[in-house]
């Protein structure tokens, strides 16, 4: 959850952390995705630092670690923005135009999905379905999800963040 | 237990293997040769490429026919339209990936793929789309990456990760931007690479070489103001040959000689008599360490990669490393002092070149302690295949050569030296010397069979002058690891342990021709290589590097002794910890 | 730990407690409040529903009440969806608001708040969730306790012959005799290829080793399908029994479930029922006092479509890259760390326990002849009833969008159904009257897949429609082979030059060469099915391609490179909404004046189309 992540903390609370994570999981190399899932999950993203300890730790090179972060899509690399903003991409909800969606944050924003907006305020991603097809087309802010969107339902949230982050 | 036999068919021919067989290995029983991309015998068998696909009656997809085995009955179809269309479409789509600069390439004529685009005719590419784009890591003294060459064979990973068990490189990103890299896509020179070349040797294409430094050897050649000497690693000379279409495991050393002195150098020099070097002083320095239990077990020190190794993954056991340099340093350190002198040339004019089956000793000549009074021993190390290029860059006939010796007066070496080249000879070489200086005697049995041969680790017990001495002789790096986790935790009571970074020892090293995945599943390159050396051993009239006139001569004129303070300063050397990820 | 008698217990009383949840006549003072908690109705604030509901019956000091979590109704689109049994009463679209209402008009003074009854698409009000056209053809085995107990709580699951099953198997029957059943029962792998499960379980069972394991694929990755993931949220315990079961049968003691890690309700109950079934003594040790051992374990896939194919799974699990290994050998001889591993999909072994209960012959005498039983598909795209439909196997198309679907939205004609998502197929009007199974879907092109049915109107260009598929798997391809990782990407290439105008006809043809292929020489089912959606589109909708290519024209008016957005004159009457909807303000005129386009403004995002009342806008 967005809310409980420590973003750019210092390199000695990540070593704790996954030294702490090493009393839970057992030196075996399967342990690697829960583990990184563990640190993902509290930091918003996998810290050099965490990846380190963890080739140590289980004995995997830092090179087929980096391999299986970029492989899948929930584990990054950077910190995410203060709020993450995510179009989903199923099929029910692209039926019903979520690209539209998609191509006025961009626009706004001027960054492409996956990136961050320098001022790190804002993250945006296209996701997989999210399971809300019911209420297509869908985005999420911060994990919140607005169905039935539009751009204009869009413009309004994104408006009401700028508001707020302006004062 | 008996072998079951297995009965199927091959593109119409009946023929019987063993089970457990792969379909590819049964075509070729058959005669047939399917073409393969990314498999590499024992390293890579996976079947990400798909080149090698064959149709199977009744299988509904095609079937893999490099790692897939066979099955009773199975009818096999190895060249039908179907397949025919298949390979060719991916034939396609692999070089519609590709830089398809070839004239400017290195491996061009070398090249699995392009032997492929020959021989399936590829006149044109069909599906041209976008490419993937990369920098080129060229930041390291060793490898160069160029991954817009790089058709994802992965073969460089399983060389490095299963083979070396170094992982340095992996394939990161998915789907079409996957790409072979290290971590957070740094120079290989920031991470834990040994630069044992290995994957270079994996490599089909020229997307992983050598960083070239002939350049520099032609401008050397043409300055009169420059002495330039050259000295040749034992291992080149049983390769080298291969550049020229000679068969496998030719020595060539009479013609290589030839070559090297037309190409201009001043002076050709044998690095075997650097190993009669080593090997007096490694021996001495054993049998020191052996009396006064300081150390044991003392590992060699000869094979860079593994120096980087040990400096990297096990600083806590660089106490058990020799001090001695390897024998091209060794060799350039006395070429630019003893024989400086003699000859009375500035070593500062003087520019030694080593030609090296090894990639690693790029790395290794330009440590900080390879300098003696501000100048490097070995100015330039260029590998077996640089050497090849320059003969051919200088329109050297190399096959239609006449033999020549190495030049006096450093030319003499021995039997002990040439097997330097072989995992297990640097063992067998010191040993040698090593029961003399123990019995005060000259024995007759010097051949150590217990540390011939393949084998990643050859174990065994040796009685010197009625003791037992308990020695290890591991090639490549993974069983580098096994030895050293035993020593570490001192479940081992090794007294002596060789360590060659390549499997196999530096006739298989990075900077050596590098043989085809066909040849490598074919012929057993690296036997065909030893036995070379064994046989240039087996015929040297001396044999015990401390009976080399020449070795005998420079202590007595020069170094003193072994260990002496001058043998210290010169042919010596200290290691370093060092940071496995540096800058990331 | 509680012995059988304790169990037996619990099933007896807790049975008594919850007959109002599927008896309408039962008798009773009691009233169960059922708050809809799957992902979709979550998302549209059902926890703050139940927290009212709790709020308002403790002030107004109501105790013959209870408010009930529960897992999806299935019909999504109404959601939140609050259900009050046993009168069964349905309130569609409740917000935390409406509680009140709720409870004062329905509990209170005993009569229905009207506004919050749902409408069928005839209009019609719906008294009672059975008289819902969408629930009329559906027959709930996977989905049988979903939206009826509260998936967090055990007790609830044994209520209903939850455990039943898998006691009768370790007490009663040999391993044989339970693959006996299941492959009697015809029951086939609902994960996509319809293997059958039996057969799967016999090899697994006969595979040699000592150690193995037997794996649920949760990976649920098909955009648009989302049928594990709801039965994982109402009824976790049915597949941990079915593991369990199947663990018994081929001889292993130990489970994992590979489940989505964007399924955070899904892991979460997951998690909770295997806590709860260990505290029981139905996961663990010695389990029922039979000498069987079995346990479960969690992992969580992180984020790639590829580890739904079982052998990338496998190595997932093994903590590496998600990378296929070419088959043969397959998993019931190698599978997780080498050992013999079988792998179900969630929905299949959501039917296990049925089955043993009920019989082979039972399951049997559902469906056709070839696919038995029944299948839960994830209904969405233009259809007027989205949600999650259990039917049985052998109904035709026509039946799920028509009579359970509630037809296409906005008078707009059926144009395709796609099923099997990214590795699927569209299936166009001339088949609407196929009866479904495995063989059926198969002969007109697409495929079963693992239940993602996207219905599409006239207004879908299918071009863009096989676009946004090969998108979806160029996106995903693991990259190991060449043919998927460098064939998808040409056949996208291809296709976005279709969609921008820029294609030629040779184009279709590349297309053709590639696709057929990249299915014959990848190494997994991922990349073998990836050019499924083109070739069954260009199947159907080849003139389509043509129009692309050569004309350079969209009907559909989606590619928008090439559409260009005119108002008949004729039609136009000025009301001017078109106007107003223009996000671009690329409509320019006058109040109560004809409109124009400006189409050096216009983006082409077809807001105004679907504005104008008067049909006066198209291409």
């Amino acid at each position: 959850m967005q809310e409980n992540t420590e973003k750019n903390c210092c390199t000695e609370k990540v070593i704790d952390f996954v030294k702490n994570l090493e009393k839970v999981y057992k030196q075996e190399k399967d342990n690697l995705i829960s583990m990184l899932e563990e640190i993902q999950e509290k930091y918003g993203y996998i810290p050099k630092e965490a990846q380190i300890e963890l080739s140590e730790y289980l004995g995997i090179p830092m090179a087929e670690i980096y391999g299986v972060i970029t492989f899948y899509s929930r584990f990054t690399l950077e910190p995410k923005g203060k709020h993450t903003i995510s179009v989903c991409f199923g099929t029910a909800c692209f039926v019903k135009g979520s690209k539209k969606i998609m191509d006025r944050l961009t626009d706004r924003l001027k960054i492409e999905p996956g990136k961050t907006t320098d001022d790190g305020l804002f993250s945006i991603d296209e996701t997989r379905c999210v399971g809300a097809c019911g209420l297509a087309p869908v985005f999420t802010v911060n994990g919140e999800v607005y169905g039935k969107a539009t751009v204009q339902k869009l413009d309004q949230v994104l408006d009401e963040l700028l508001k707020e982050e302006s004062n | 237990m008996e072998e079951k036999m297995v009965n199927l068919t091959i593109d119409g021919q009946k023929i019987s293997v063993p089970s457990g067989t792969t379909i590819l290995n049964a075509a070729k029983e058959a005669g047939i040769d399917i073409p393969t991309l990314c498999f590499l015998k024992d390293i890579n068998e996976v079947g990400d490429c798909r080149m090698c696909i064959v149709e199977v009656e009744g299988r509904k997809g095609f079937a893999t026919s490099c790692i897939q085995t066979v099955e009773e009955g199975m009818v096999v179809h190895t060249h039908t339209p179907n397949v025919l269309e298949a390979r060719h479409v991916i034939l396609d789509l692999i070089i519609s990936n590709h830089a398809k600069d070839c004239l400017t390439c290195t491996r061009s004529g070398n090249c699995e793929l392009q032997d492929l685009a020959i021989k399936f005719n590829v006149l044109n590419i069909e599906f041209e789309g976008e490419k993937s784009k990369h920098k080129i890591d060229d930041l390291s003294p060793s490898i160069v990456r160029d991954f817009n060459k790089c058709i994802l064979c992965r073969r460089c990973v399983a060389a490095c990760k299963n083979v070396q068990g170094i992982g340095a490189i992996d394939c990161i990103n998915r789907g079409f931007e996957s790409c072979i890299s290290t971590t957070y896509d740094k120079s290989l020179n920031d991470v834990n690479c040994t630069f044992c070349g290995q994957c270079i040797e994996a490599c089909p294409t020229g997307a992983l070489h050598e960083k070239e430094t002939i350049n520099d050897v032609w401008i050397k050649l043409k300055d009169p103001d420059t002495v330039v000497l050259v000295q040749t690693a034992p291992a080149v000379r049983v390769a080298l040959g291969e550049e020229f279409g000679m068969p496998i495991g030719t020595n060539v050393k009479g013609k290589m000689i030839t070559a090297l002195k037309r190409l201009g150098f001043d002076k050709v020099f044998d690095t075997n008599t650097g190993a009669d070097f080593t090997i007096m002083e490694e021996a001495n320095e054993f049998v020191e360490r052996f009396k006064n239990h300081d150390n044991l077990p003392m590992i060699t020190s000869c094979s860079p990669g593994w120096v980087k190794y040990i400096e990297m993954n096990y600083p806590e056991l660089l106490p058990h490393l020799s001090s001695c340099k390897s024998p091209h340093q060794m060799f350039g350190a006395i070429l630019k002092t003893y024989y400086a002198e003699k000859e009375n040339i500035d070593p500062s004019k003087i520019y030694v070149v080593s030609v090296m089956p090894c990639i690693a000793k790029k790395f290794e000549r330009q440590r900080p302690e390879m300098k003696e009074n501000g100048l490097y021993d070995v100015d330039n190390v260029i590998t077996t295949r640089e050497l090849a290029r320059m003969i051919k860059q200088a329109n050297i006939e190399f096959t239609k050569l006449e033999d020549s010796n190495f030049d006096s007066p450093m030319g003499e070496a021995t039997g002990a030296g040439a097997i330097f080249g072989t995992t297990g000879g640097v063992m067998e070489a010191a040993l040698r010397t090593a029961q003399d200086i123990l019995t005060g005697e000259d024995l007759p049995k010097i051949d150590f069979e217990q540390v011939r041969g393949g084998e990643g680790i050859k174990r065994a017990t040796i009685s010197i002058a009625g003791k037992p001495i308990k020695v290890v002789a591991a090639s490549g790096l993974k069983n580098a690891k096994t030895i050293l986790e035993e020593i570490k935790s001192g479940k081992s009571n090794y007294q002596f342990v060789e360590i060659m970074a390549c499997p196999g020892g530096c006739i298989m090293g990075g900077g050596q021709p590098i043989k085809s995945s066909k040849i490598r599943r074919e012929v057993d390159v690296r036997k065909l290589r030893a036995d070379a050396l064994y046989d240039i051993d087996e015929k040297s009239t001396i044999r015990k590097s401390h009976e080399n006139p020449i070795v005998k001569k420079i202590y007595a004129e020069y170094l003193e002794a072994p260990g002496s303070y001058r043998a210290e300063k010169l042919l010596h050397t200290k290691y370093t910890p060092r940071e496995k990820y540096k800058n990331i | 730990m509680i012995t059988l008698q304790e169990l037996h217990k619990i099933r007896e009383e807790k049975r008594k407690e919850l007959d109002l949840r599927v008896n309408t006549k039962a008798d009773t003072r009691e009233k169960h409040i059922l708050v809809c908690h799957g992902t979709g109705c979550t998302s549209s604030k059902s926890p703050q529903i139940l927290e009212n509901f709790r709020k308002i019956l403790k002030e107004k000091n109501i105790n013959n009440v209870r408010v009930i979590m529960t897992g999806c109704f299935g019909l999504c689109a109404k959601g939140p969806i609050v259900i009050i049994r046993p009168e069964d009463t349905f309130y569609a679209m409740v917000t935390p608001e409406d509680c009140e209402e709720i409870i004062q008009t329905h509990i209170i003074e005993g009569k229905r708040v009207e506004r919050l009854l749902c409408k069928d698409i005839d209009g019609k009000i719906v008294n009672s969730l059975d008289e819902l056209n969408f629930y009329k053809k559906q027959k709930r085995i996977a989905l049988k306790n979903c939206g009826v107990i509260n998936p967090e709580n055990i007790d609830e699951y044994i209520a209903f012959n939850g455990y039943e099953a898998l006691e009768r198997v370790l007490r009663e029957y040999t391993q044989d005799e339970v693959i006996d059943i299941i492959k009697k029962s015809g029951l086939r792998g609902r994960g996509g290829a319809g293997f059958p499960t039996g057969k799967k379980w016999e090899l697994t069972k006969l595979a040699e080793g000592k150690q193995k394991y037997v794996v649920c694929n949760a990976d649920e990755g098909d955009p648009g399908a989302f049928m594990d993931r709801s039965i994982l949220e109402g009824d976790p315990h049915s597949v941990l029994e079915a593991m369990a079961i199947a663990g018994y049968a081929i001889g292993a003691d130990k489970g994992f479930i590979y489940v989505r890690a964007e399924y955070p309700i899904a892991v979460h109950r997951l998690k909770i029922a295997i806590e709860q079934a260990r505290n029981y003594g139905i996961l663990g040790k010695n389990i029922f006092g039979t000498g069987f051992n079995f346990d479960i374990e969690i992992r969580l896939g992180a984020g790639a479509f590829v580890c739904g194919e079982e052998t990338a799974l496998l190595e997932s699990i093994e903590g590496k890259r998600g990378q296929p290994r070419v088959k043969p050998p397959y998993p019931a001889q190698s599978g997780l760390w080498g050992k013999p591993t079988l792998i179900n999909n969630v929905e299949t072994y959501a039917n296990i326990a049925q089955i043993i209960l009920k019989g082979a012959e039972w399951y049997s005498s559902i469906g056709t002849e070839t696919s038995k039983g029944t299948k839960v598909f994830a209904l969405g795209g233009n259809v007027n009833n989205i949600g999650l439909v259990e039917v049985p196997m052998g109904t035709t198309l026509r039946e799920i969008v028509y009579d359970i679907g509630g037809g296409i939205p906005n008078g707009r004609d059926f144009k395709a159904a796609q099923t099997g998502g990214p590795s699927g197929g569209c299936i166009p009007k001339e088949h609407l009257d196929t009866p479904i199974d495995y063989e059926s879907l198969k002969e007109i092109g697409s495929m079963m897949g693992s239940g993602g049915l996207i219905i599409m109107d006239d207004t879908k260009c299918m071009v863009s429609l096989a676009k946004f598929y090969l998108e979806f798997t160029v996106s995903e391809s693991c990259g190991k082979c060449t043919p998927c990782r460098i064939g998808t990407k040409r056949m996208l290439e291809i296709l976005e030059k279709l969609c921008n105008g820029e294609g030629e006809e040779f184009d279709i043809y590349k297309l053709e060469k590639l696709a057929v292929n990249i299915q014959k020489s990848s190494i997994c089912g991922l990349g073998q099915s990836a050019p499924n959606p083109v070739i069954s589109t260009l199947k159907y909708f080849r003139e389509e391609f043509r129009q692309h290519a050569i004309q350079k024209e969209c009907k559909a008016l989606e590619c928008k490179a090439m559409s260009k957005i005119t108002i008949d004159p004729e039609k136009c009457k000025g009301c001017g909404l078109c106007q107003k909807h223009c996000p671009v303000q690329a409509i320019e005129g006058e109040a109560r004046e004809k409109r124009t386009i400006n189409q050096d403004k216009c983006i082409k995002c077809g807001t105004c189309l679907t504005s104008c009342p008067f049909h006066a806008i198209g291409n």
